[in-house]
């Protein structure tokens, strides 16, 4: 196995495999501490103020006190909530998004599991936080819940369409649904990235409108699915108080909480997946050690968690038929013709 | 191929029903404890039925118990967040009944006064009508600019909220020497953080898409009804207490009436009532300025005019012009010391009974919009 | 329009329900009338020509001992006068004919009337209470009431 270097140092055994497995889940673990800072920290400088200051230098263990507390919390049931419905949806909410990051890699030289349906792979799993988010809300046995969930069901499912010709495209592009072969077809300098047109003669210069086209598709989609401002309608506080997770609390909300903080992860990943050379350096060869991969993809998928979180704090809520209008009479059309734009420029490629 | 035939569904056992949904008492958009019965039909709003009196403190009942300076702090806990603009008809409305005059020195303190809190008070509206629309960032640069204000309130009178600084007959104390130097200083971030309000919310697509064309409110009903306020100059009626039936010194004074022009949307919408806020704050701005100028460095006591004995007797109903609207207390003395009726008239009590008129057959979300561009306080309601 | 003409002209219209005209020193110019024909004057001060009274400004209930009585502040937002308008019921019987469908406004004035004052409106299609809790005993705002000990098991006073 090229793509992962336990394998290669540990050979195929089961310890290689739950190594391979252990490793997404630290990293899941450190980057939702580092990305609850980040909010709680951009929050605060977006808003002119300083943010949490008093625990340890700069207010940095801050997020540590946070899951500290939410521990500590009471666990709540609703008396009328249908208990098995309403206890398994944190998991399967976490499940969801923690499958994504098997296939998310981190450098050439280690990609848990490099299969080669990877970006569909992710597609299909994401799904399953609907699901959760769905059983959540209706089990909770409360109406704020399920005009949330039903909320959350009819966005993420739309947003999905377009979201997903956007994948088609790219995969029609690099002729693969590999991650590792996505990320390979755009090796080189930074003007290789599918975002600028991916390799090639000049006549590639023609996809880079299609491919913008597409990029701004798939970021506005995955901040939808991901229950981002602007589209955090399932949980809109002003309106339906906390949609799905109105009635959890302690450990479950910090399931939930945590997932939404793993999605972000996983929509950045894929953004820099399909559009931005994953692993490779923007520079050519000059630091495009494995080490440094790792460094450049974490932090090109960072900047977009960053993204995330500054829309976050300045832009206001879309209504739900706004959101809906965007979705159907807006970015499918767009993705329709940027997909077929690609096709046909494939061919003559 | 099989033939094709029309598929009856069964429609026997499916019904639909509306969704009757408690928004509030404990809700993070009902700006305190208001109760909206709201009846969806998935996210439309069929009705609205609200339910107040949460917060009911017996102020009118308080008032016959006690004396007329005494009621004055209690006049403060109507809106709590804009005290000053309390105080001021109640306090004219005494002064008429006993038939005393104060100062203009005196007069354009109070005018100063009340004008910083209407700034204040218009900035909570727009930024917790920016936090209803999801927008929570502007909310915090307006509060960081009322906390301004509210300092120099406290400098004035002693107290942050609940002043208690409006006297019968005159004022608790001086101002003051750095008064007039901290008023600029106000004058000048209050005007550069609206300009920032202005990009950062109400230019927005999302906010102007969310806002325009919401719970439109005509002129001839917002009349009917009694609105008054933002809530009526928005629906393009000129009505401005501080102009039509002038009180204090705002006769001398150069200001505009603003009114909604239906910039984004129709007139009458939500954007509109939160544009006049933000037209108001700047000039009341101006207000304060030319105010300013009349605080002349005088000996004047401004305790002197206080009567030792506060005992009317007649009846008036005195208003002034409050951020919200009309604030009206109709007072009846019979020549005791205590009064034998104070009414309040609560503009945000009467401005909240026209929602069940503007939002029906909006969604759900709209409900909040356009609950937060009434600007309800909650204090003042249930009174 | 001043006051006196305002009653001369409800005079004509309406001869004996226009009780008197007050304008005493102190006092607010303020026209009583008979609460039987309330509605009808009030319709004729909102549509009359010259009069207009558009707005309604404020509806007070008092509680004048032997009577109660009903205090309407009314505005004309074209002619820019103001008019007061009284009516006195008796205690036993406070039966003031509603004129929520004349200014919509008055509809929770008189919601707020009846349930702190107990002023009967007759033809409010919703009088009930509104600031007090739906089982409330009393009307709170009547000099002779007397403040109950306990409500639902809660001690009342202080």
């Amino acid at each position: 196995m090229e793509s992962n270097f336990i394998l290669e140092l540990l050979g195929n055994n089961i310890w290689a495999y739950l190594i391979t497995a252990a490793i997404p889940l630290v990293f899941v673990v450190v980057y939702a501490l580092v990305a609850i800072l980040g909010e709680l920290k951009i929050a605060s400088w977006v808003q002119d103020r300083l943010g949490p200051m008093r625990t340890g230098p700069w207010g940095i263990i801050q997020p540590v006190a946070e899951v500290v507390k939410l521990l500590q919390k009471e666990d709540i049931t609703p008396r009328n909530a249908n208990k098995p419905l309403f206890n398994t949806a944190p998991f399967v909410v976490f499940t969801g998004s923690f499958a994504a990051f098997a296939v998310i890699p981190y450098s050439s030289k280690f990609i848990p599991a490099d299969i080669n349906l990877g970006v569909f792979y992710i597609f299909a799993v994401s799904s399953f936080t609907v699901i959760a988010i769905l059983m959540g809300g209706w089990a909770s046995n409360n109406k704020y819940s399920v005009l949330g969930a039903v909320r959350s069901a009819s966005q993420m499912i739309s947003y999905e369409i377009p979201t997903s010709l956007s994948i088609i495209a790219i995969a029609a592009l690099s002729n693969t649904l590999s991650v590792s072969g996505i990320i390979n077809s755009q090796s080189g300098w930074f003007w290789n990235w599918n975002l600028l047109g991916g390799q090639g003669s000049a006549i590639k210069y023609l996809f880079i409108p299609f491919l913008l086209v597409l990029f701004i598709v798939y970021f506005v989609g995955s901040l939808a699915e991901a229950n981002r401002t602007p589209f955090d309608i399932p949980e809109g506080e002003s309106e339906i108080v906390g949609g799905y997770h109105t009635e959890y609390s302690s450990m479950k909300f910090a399931m939930f909480y945590f997932a939404e903080y793993a999605n972000m992860y996983v929509v950045s990943a894929m953004i820099t997946i399909m559009f931005l050379g994953g692993w490779n350096s923007p520079f050519g060869d000059f630091m495009n050690s494995p080490i440094w991969q790792a460094f450049w993809f974490i932090a090109k998928a960072m900047s977009f968690v960053f993204v995330q979180l500054w829309l976050r704090w300045t832009l206001p809520r879309v209504r739900v038929d706004q959101l809906m209008h965007i979705c159907w009479k807006v970015m499918l059309p767009a993705a329709f013709v940027s997909l077929i734009g690609i096709s046909l420029l494939g061919v003559i490629k | 191929m099989s033939e094709i035939r029309d598929v009856a569904i069964d429609l026997g056992n499916v019904h639909t029903e509306h969704m009757k949904l408690n928004v509030g008492p404990q809700h993070p958009s009902t700006h305190g404890v208001l109760r909206l019965m709201v009846e969806l039909e998935g996210e439309i709003v069929v009705d609205v039925v609200p339910h107040i009196g949460y917060l009911h403190r017996c102020f009118e009942k308080v008032c016959e118990q006690n004396t007329y300076t005494q009621i004055v702090p209690y006049v403060d806990r109507m809106d709590y967040v804009n005290s000053m603009n309390n105080e001021l008809p109640y306090v004219i409305g005494v002064e008429k009944l006993l038939g005393i005059t104060v100062s203009e020195r005196i007069e354009a303190i109070r005018v100063i006064c009340a004008e910083l809190d209407r700034i204040a008070s218009h900035e909570i509206a727009v930024a917790t009508f920016g936090m209803d629309a999801g927008a929570f960032t502007p909310f915090l640069y307006l509060f960081r600019d009322r906390e301004k204000i509210l300092w120099v309130l406290e400098k004035l009178s002693g107290s942050r909220l609940l002043y208690n600084y409006i006297r019968i007959g005159g004022l608790m104390r001086d101002v003051y020497p750095t008064f007039k130097d901290d008023l600029r200083d106000i004058i000048k971030t209050v005007r550069e953080t609206n300009a920032e309000i202005n990009n950062l919310l109400n230019d927005n697509k999302i906010f102007v898409e969310r806002c325009a064309n919401i719970g439109i409110l005509p002129p001839d009903v917002a009349i009917n009804y009694g609105a008054s306020g933002p809530m009526l100059r928005a629906s393009g009626v000129r009505h401005d207490l501080r102009r039509v039936d002038p009180y204090s010194i705002y006769n001398k004074l150069d200001f505009e009436v603003c009114v909604g022009t239906g910039t984004m949307g129709t007139v009458g919408d939500s954007w509109d009532r939160n544009w006049v806020r933000m037209l108001e704050m700047e000039q009341s701005l101006r207000i304060i300025e030319q105010a300013m100028e009349m605080i002349t460095d005088s000996s004047e006591d401004v305790r002197a005019g206080i009567p030792k004995r506060i005992a009317p007797k007649g009846e008036l109903y005195s208003r002034a012009e409050n951020p919200k609207g009309e604030l009206g207390f109709y007072i009846v003395g019979d020549g005791k010391a205590k009064p034998q009726r104070v009414k309040g008239r609560s503009p945000c009590y009467v401005n909240l009974s026209i929602i069940p008129e503007i939002s029906k057959g909006y969604m759900f979300a709209d409900l909040i919009i356009i609950l937060g561009s009434i600007d309800i306080v909650l204090g003042e309601i249930d009174r | 329009m001043l006051p006196n003409e305002i009653f001369d002209k409800l005079k004509i219209e309406f001869g004996e329900e226009i009780i008197s005209l007050n304008e005493d020193p102190g006092y607010e110019p303020s026209i009583k009338v008979e609460p039987t024909n309330l509605v009808d004057i009030m319709l004729f001060l909102r549509d009359e020509e010259g009069l207009e009274f558009d707005y309604p400004s404020c509806l007070s209930g008092v509680d004048l001992g032997a009577n109660l009585g009903v205090v309407y502040n009314l505005y004309s937002m074209k002619r820019a006068h103001k008019i007061t308008i009284k009516v006195e019921v008796p205690k036993e019987a406070p039966d003031v004919p509603s004129c929520e469908l004349v200014w919509r406004s008055f509809d929770w004035h008189e919601r707020e009337a009846y349930d702190l004052l107990g002023i009967n409106f007759v033809g409010h299609h919703n009088l009930t209470r509104i600031l007090l809790p739906d089982d409330w005993e009393g009307h709170p705002l009547r000099k002779d009431y007397v403040q109950p000990d306990y409500f639902h098991g809660m001690k009342v006073p202080y």
